[in-house]
This record gives C-alpha cells, structure tokens and sequence, in this order.
C-alpha cells in the first residue's frame, strides 16, 4: 500500500515575471520574453508505503519543502503525476493560519477547520489538544499575546491530536524547548508504532537517525541518495565535510 | 492499523484545472472552514472596537444619509422617495463593489496559507461572496426600517428579494473569481479595478431617474450589465413590482454568464497560484 507516489513529478516555479497588468503588455508588445522558469524539483521519483517512516535531507533551496507540498496535494505539480492515499496532515510553515486577535482556543477551531476537520471532530480533541500544548492560562487570551514557541506549540498539537493516517512535518519540531521537543519526539515515536506513515524534514540528522529508518538527500531539485537512514546520513555528512557549503 | 479502505485517493496530474466535481467535493469536505472563514469576514475585523456590527451598520447608514440629502435637496428629482429609490439600488451596489474587491484582498492575504495547507482554491471567493451576502441582508433590513420611518409603502413583493439576492450573488461570485485569479498574477488589477468602479457607478441610474438622460443616451447605457442586475433589487422595494420577465431573464442570464467565464478563468490560473506567493 504505497501512501504517496510521485511519478516523474516537475515543480517549477516562475521568475522575473511582469509585476502588473501594464508590465505584462509592454513586455509582450515589445516581444520581450514573459517570465523565466526555476526548477524546485525535477523529475522525482519516489514511492512511499505506509507505515514508513522517512527523513528528508539537503541544504537550503535544495526543495524539501516542495517535496511535501507536492506530496500532501497543496501545490500541483508542472509535470508528472502526484498520488496520495488517505488522509495527510501537513505541518509546513508555523504561523500562517492563525489569527492575532482570535484567542488560542478560538484558533485551534480555525485551524483544525483548515486541516478539514469539522466542529465536531474539533471537540472531540480539543482538552487533549489543549492539555498537549500545555500554554497554563494563555488558552483563552488572543494569539498576538503568545511567544513564537507558544505559537508553534499549539499548532504542532492540533495537527497531531487530528485523526490521520501519514504526517508531514517540515522543520518544526526545532521551535519548541527541549521538554516540549522531548514530548513531540515521543509522540512520533508513538505514531510510527501505531502504523502511521511519517515524514520528516529537519537540518538535524540526529532526530532523523532516530526517528527515521529510511532517509532522502535531495539536492538542487534531484534526490541524490534514498535508503537506510544511517547510510544516507553518512555519505551526506561525508560529501559537506568534503565541500563545506 | 489505519484503514485505508474508506479514504480518498488523490491524483494531482501535471498542468491541469481544476475539475469542477473534485472541487465541489473539496468544498463540502471543508465546510466548517466555510462556515470559520464567513464568521471570520464578519467579525475579526471589528473585534478590538466593541462597536463591531453597529460600525458595519452604521457606515452605509452615513454614506445614504450623505447621498439623499445631497442629491434630493441640491438636484431635486421629481422622484416621490427618493430615499428608497436611491437606497435600494445603492445597497444593492455597495454589495456588488464591495464583495468583489473584498475578494481580491481575501485571496492575496491568504496566499501564504494556500501554500502550507490544502484547501480548495474557490473557498475565499466564495467566502467572501457569503459574507457580503449577509452583510447585504442587514442593508435591507435597515433599509425596511428608514422606509417604515419616513413613511414609504412596503409592498408584499419585497418577498421576491432572496431570489433578486440569489441572482446577484451568483453574478457577484463569478466577478470575483474572473478578478481574483488575475489580481494573484497581476498586482495592479485591484487598483485599476478600484478607479474604474466609481465611472461604472455614475453610468448607472442608482443616483439620478433614468428619465433625465437624454433619450440618444438610453440604449447605450442599457448596454451596462449592471442596470439590469439592481433594477431586480430595486423594483421589489421601490416600486412594489415584480421584476419583468425580460429583466429577469437578462439577469440570470448575465450571472449564470458570469460565472461560467469566472469559473474558466479560475480553474485554469489557481492550479499555478503557489509559484506567486
Ligand atoms: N514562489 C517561488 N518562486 C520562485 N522560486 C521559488 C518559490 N518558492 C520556492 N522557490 C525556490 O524553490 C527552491 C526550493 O525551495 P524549498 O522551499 O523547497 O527549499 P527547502 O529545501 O525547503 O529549503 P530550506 O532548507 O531552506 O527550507 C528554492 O531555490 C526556492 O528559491
Ligand atoms: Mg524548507
């Protein structure tokens, strides 16, 4: 049972392109060229089972983040195909999709509205959410008073507390303090034997060499080596000690 | 164990639009997010001042207030309540400008958001068409009130009026997809869009009877979609009439239209949205 399948999957994204409307016709009557293409992944293959838990690897811009937008749906790719089965829960980005002036209890219906979750399945998790976040007294003070941890605390515990099936978790459990990170690793711990598919993008091959049996290198849009965690680790801490960046 | 009997396989093919049953799916999978998004729209925004909803009230109130005294006492239309011949379509038309724009603003804000979770992409248009729906509802009922005040019939056929609200929120929905899928790739569209409507506003009988352009004038402004559109809000109200078949027809013939080109615009632009935030 393969949760996601890229097949040849392109994402490219546009540069240099007209700022407005005027822009757009001076340029095409002047037959100057629209925009310019960047590559953030080329051609990828790869296929993920269920039950796996994988890490991805790679210096900055090398298109991890790309990897999981694809992989979870939010963004189309320009060529190829993306397939994904069941539900998926990204955590990509914290901060966007909350609202300062809406307290941390009114955020977390916001925002587990935004995982699509409906009211209900909302309340049904709402004391584990609030009592995983841990925020004391803040709960029910508006957002714009909450510290950048507090913030990603109770986002890392929506989108844990929700029913799914594969997570996504994009650099995120750095943020919190070491007894907040302490909890986060245990309850990937506890997805990952539950049957849950994991992946993980983190600077922090340590947490990947734990967590992770299989890991990804990817660089410059391309995946350079995909295999055993430990295997994969070596050789990209191997080719940066070669040719630090 | 997860069972993966009962869920969704999603397949996300290269290059192309959006599918309009895939998308009807989307939307009702994220209804509270609708529900979330509306509520939001209506309130968060006055959510520091404890005025809220009287302020959303109040300002159109203002600018009605403004426009009768200024055009009934300085041009004096021969217009028996002028209030309400004004109001009704003015309301009709602050819903018009004000969703479409609104629309634009919701779909730039929450770019960011489309690139970190998934939602369907029609969802903050549609939102935003909602919210000035409900807004446009509280007009009417202040409207009802200043009518009830001042004396002027209220006639059965303002019952008419969820249908006249149905066919310009569908014309509105299909404006604002066509704009907000060109104002995420162009900047300027908003702006260029913000100065234009004021010309669209004067070229529309709201302010003054149609009776005083001169007659060489008439078939060309009848060839504004919008008369069309707030005559079925205003002959309810004001003139106590059902709208013409032939208005009525034109009208839900220009909405359907509408969203139809705003629907094909849409699902070709959103799929590349992402590469523009
Ligand atoms: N909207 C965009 N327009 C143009 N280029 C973009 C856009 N978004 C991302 N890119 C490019 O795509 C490449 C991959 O980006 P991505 O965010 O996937 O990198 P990453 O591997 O997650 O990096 P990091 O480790 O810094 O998080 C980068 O070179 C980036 O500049
Ligand atoms: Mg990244």
């Amino acid at each position: 049972m393969n949760v996601i399948e890229l097949q040849r999957v392109s994402v490219r994204y546009r540069t240099h392109g007209a700022k407005g409307l005027k822009e757009f016709v001076i340029r095409g009557l002047r037959g100057q060229r629209q925009h310019e293409w960047f590559a953030s992944l080329s051609e990828i293959d790869l296929t993920i089972r269920a039950g796996e838990s994988v890490g991805i690897i790679g210096n900055n811009g090398a298109g991890k983040s790309t990897l999981l937008r694809v992989a979870a749906g939010i963004i189309q790719p320009s060529e190829g195909v993306a397939i994904s089965r069941g539900a998926i829960t990204p955590l990509i980005e914290l901060g966007t999709g909350f609202e300062g002036e809406l307290t941390g209890h009114e955020n977390i219906f916001f925002n587990g509205a935004l995982l699509g979750k409906t009211r209900g399945e909302i309340l049904s998790r709402i004391d584990e959410i609030v009592s995983f976040a841990a925020l004391d007294g803040f709960i029910d003070e508006p957002l714009r008073t909450y510290s950048t941890g507090m913030v990603a605390r109770l986002a890392i515990s929506i989108a844990t507390a929700i029913d799914t099936e594969t997570v996504l978790l994009d650099e995120i459990l750095a943020v919190g303090d070491a007894s907040f990170r302490e909890k986060c690793h245990a309850r990937m711990r506890s997805f990952i034997e539950r049957g849950l598919t994991v992946v993980l993008v983190s600077h922090d091959v340590d947490v990947i060499e734990q967590l992770c049996v299989r890991a990804i290198w990817l660089e410059h849009g391309r995946i350079v080596a995909d295999g055993p965690a430990r295997e994969v680790i070596a050789r990209y801490q191997r080719a940066r000690a070669t040719s630090p960046v | 164990m997860p069972d993966f009997r009962s869920v969704p396989v999603r397949r996300n093919v290269g290059g192309r639009p959006l599918g309009l049953a895939q998308e009807l799916r989307d939307l009702v999978a994220h209804r509270f997010l609708l529900h979330q998004l509306v509520w939001r729209d209506l309130t968060v925004r006055y959510r520091r001042s404890y005025l809220g909803f009287l302020w959303t009230m109040m300002h159109p109130l203002l600018m009605m207030l403004i426009f009768v005294v200024v055009f009934s006492r300085a041009f004096r239309f021969p217009t028996p309540h002028y209030e309400t011949y004004f109001l009704s379509e003015y309301i009709a038309w602050m819903f018009f400008s004000q969703t479409t724009v609104n629309a634009m603003v919701s779909v730039a804000w929450n770019g960011p958001l489309m690139k970190r979770v998934f939602v369907p992409k029609t969802i903050f248009p549609i939102s935003s068409t909602l919210a000035g729906l409900v807004n446009f509802s509280l007009s009417l009922l202040v409207l009802v009130v200043i009518m009830a005040i001042v004396g002027a019939p209220i006639h059965a056929a303002i019952l008419f009026l969820p249908v006249s609200l149905a066919i310009l929120g569908i014309f509105t929905l299909g404006a604002s997809l066509a704009l907000c899928a060109l104002a995420v790739y162009f900047v300027d569209v908003r702006e260029m869009y913000q100065a234009a409507l004021p010309a669209v506003f004067y070229l529309t009988p709201v302010v003054y009877p149609i009776d005083i352009v001169p007659e060489i004038f008439r078939p060309v402004i009848k060839l504004n979609p919008m008369i069309y559109l707030l005559e079925i809000v205003r002959d309810p109200i004001y003139y106590g009439i059902l709208p013409s078949p032939l208005t009525l027809t034109i009208s839900i013939v220009l909405s359907l239209g509408m969203l139809t080109i705003g629907w094909i615009v849409y699902r070709h632009l959103a799929p590349r949205f992402h590469s523009q935030f």
